[in-house]
């Protein structure tokens, strides 16, 4: 699938981070940059963070029209991605429900329906019989504690298999020259004035001209090597899988108000995620609380899955800023460039990242697609306000 | 099970807890520049290892303190109240819920 390489003693960018982000930058700069002299290092292995750990939904209804726009080119990217890199990443447009259980979420949904559909992106609200249509096992009777009042029903949602995301552009990337090394840690950036000349890691010194910040949870320590300090806290979020079934679920059903998200796999598992843990945290261990919690909603909204069994949950670190939008692009520092702030839609957003990330070393020049979602936005009051769509009861 | 040792009411489980968040000194606002505003509001340190931050006991005593925590195991090494930050040794003046050493309002400090 890749290679295993020495280290070089200088490459024309390093990329730290081998997960979704990282690779697939590295993976735009060669197949459509020509960049190929590139190291993509991790601590850990290849899509052993969030890439490894997130509860693979792909969408592109968020509220503020740059949000929809960046993700809708994700979502087109993903569409095409098994063709692009000859591997099959199962991506399943099954469609995505977000629930609305009070008057303020079905008009954040009616909202959410018209950017949506003013940037091109097919997303709609639905009434409760629409939904018991999609999903025959939702209760949506008028008598439960949060009663269902409508969706905002999105179908080009779904989910894919993210591992083999990773997989594909990591070999994508290596069979055109990129250099990916695994248990690779940095441990410094070194600068000239303000401008990059070298990463420190835990093999040796790498001499290059440009350092990209694809991490997720340790954004703010690599970011603090450089000297630049950002704007974003880590938050464990915990995710878990059931016992697989036979299909009976046939959309992604996401409800903020009962703090949960719910799909089916190919595999017949159920896989849920929550909202983030409510402090910061760099463990990664998961808690009681959470899974009594999560079954307890769960089991509101399709009370007929009582006794399926939870095989394993598990936690990943999210770096969430304060407008619930990521942060890229160049920083003070000349030739460090960040794609971190992924909160909980790192994901979802991999391959137009990547795609972005990758323009801007090559040309130098900020894409317009991801010009809101620079650094400055914070000094220059300009955040962009995403929690409406992006966060499940923060 | 996260136990958070609140300085009223000893160990309790933390889901009784808001955590508030890293303590930082508010600027003068008489005084302070947009940059240092700035960093009040958005920048944080976010430490892999010991920090010091504000928590809030919701469900307990209803109180502010502040906590040395570990953020990589969870461990938490000490609690204090507002008013007991002149007693420590080591001079724990980074903290938010109460008067810093200089005399100033803490961040999100509520006198107990």
């Amino acid at each position: 699938m890749w290679r295993e390489h020495n280290l070089a003693a200088a490459y024309d960018a390093v990329i730290v981070g081998a997960g979704v982000h990282g690779l697939a930058t590295a993976h735009y700069l060669a197949a459509n940059h020509g960049f190929t002299n590139i190291a993509v290092i991790d601590k850990g292995y290849i899509g052993g963070g969030g890439s490894g750990r997130n509860t693979a939904i792909i969408r592109a209804n968020y509220l503020t029209p740059e949000g929809v726009r960046f993700y809708d080119r994700s979502v087109k990217l993903y569409e095409s991605l098994a063709a692009d890199l000859n591997f099959n990443v199962m991506f399943s447009q099954r469609g995505h429900l977000t629930l609305a259980h009070n008057d303020a979420s079905l008009r954040t949904m009616r909202w959410r329906a018209e950017v949506n559909k003013l940037e091109g992106v097919d997303s709609e609200v639905i009434g409760p019989d629409e939904i018991k249509r999609l999903v025959p096992f939702m209760d949506v009777s008028a008598d439960t504690r949060y009663p269902i009042l409508g969706a905002l029903y999105h179908p080009p949602g779904g989910i894919i298999r993210h591992d083999a995301v990773v997989w594909g552009y990591a070999r994508a990337a290596d069979a055109r020259g990129v250099q990916i090394h695994q248990n690779t840690e940095l441990v410094g950036i070194e600068t000239d004035g303000d401008k990059v000349v070298a990463a420190l890691t835990g093999r040796g010194r790498i001499a290059t001209p440009m350092i990209v910040n694809c991490t997720a949870g340790w954004g703010t320590l690599v970011a603090a090597m450089a000297g630049v300090r950002l704007p974003i806290v880590t938050h464990p979020l915990q995710a878990a899988v059931t016992e697989p079934v036979k299909p009976f679920l046939g959309a992604v059903v996401v409800s903020g108000t009962l703090h949960v998200y719910v799909s089916q796999t190919d595999r017949g598992e159920l896989v849920f995620g929550a909202s983030t843990d409510q402090y910061t945290s760099y463990s990664m261990r998961g808690s009681l609380e959470f899974t009594e919690e999560l079954a307890g909603h769960v089991l509101e909204l399709m009370p007929s899955i009582a006794k399926l069994r939870v095989l394993r949950q598990w936690a990943g670190l999210c770096d969430m800023t304060p407008d619930f939008s990521p942060v890229m692009g160049v920083t003070p520092v000349e030739g460090f460039y960040l794609d971190v702030g992924w909160g909980t839609y790192g994901f979802k957003a991999g391959p137009v990242a990547g795609e972005a990330m990758a323009e801007l070393l090559a040309t130098g020049k900020t894409p317009e697609i991801i010009a809101a979602f620079d650094l400055a936005r914070f000094a220059d009051g300009r955040l962009v306000g995403e929690k409406g769509a992006a966060a499940v009861g923060h | 099970m996260i136990l958070v040792p609140c300085p009223h009411c000893g160990p309790r489980n933390v889901a009784e807890f808001r955590h508030v968040g890293e303590a930082a000194a508010r600027p003068d606002p008489a005084s302070a520049t947009p940059e240092q505003w700035r960093g009040y509001l958005y920048l944080r340190r976010n430490p892999a290892g010991p920090t010091t931050e504000t928590w809030y006991h919701r469900a307990g005593c209803r109180a502010y303190f502040a906590a040395e925590r570990h953020t990589v195991t969870n461990e938490f090494r000490r609690t204090w109240l507002p008013g007991e930050v002149a007693a420590l040794a080591g001079g724990a003046t980074e903290m938010g819920a109460g008067v810093d050493a200089s005399g100033g309002q803490g961040s999100g400090g509520k006198s107990t």
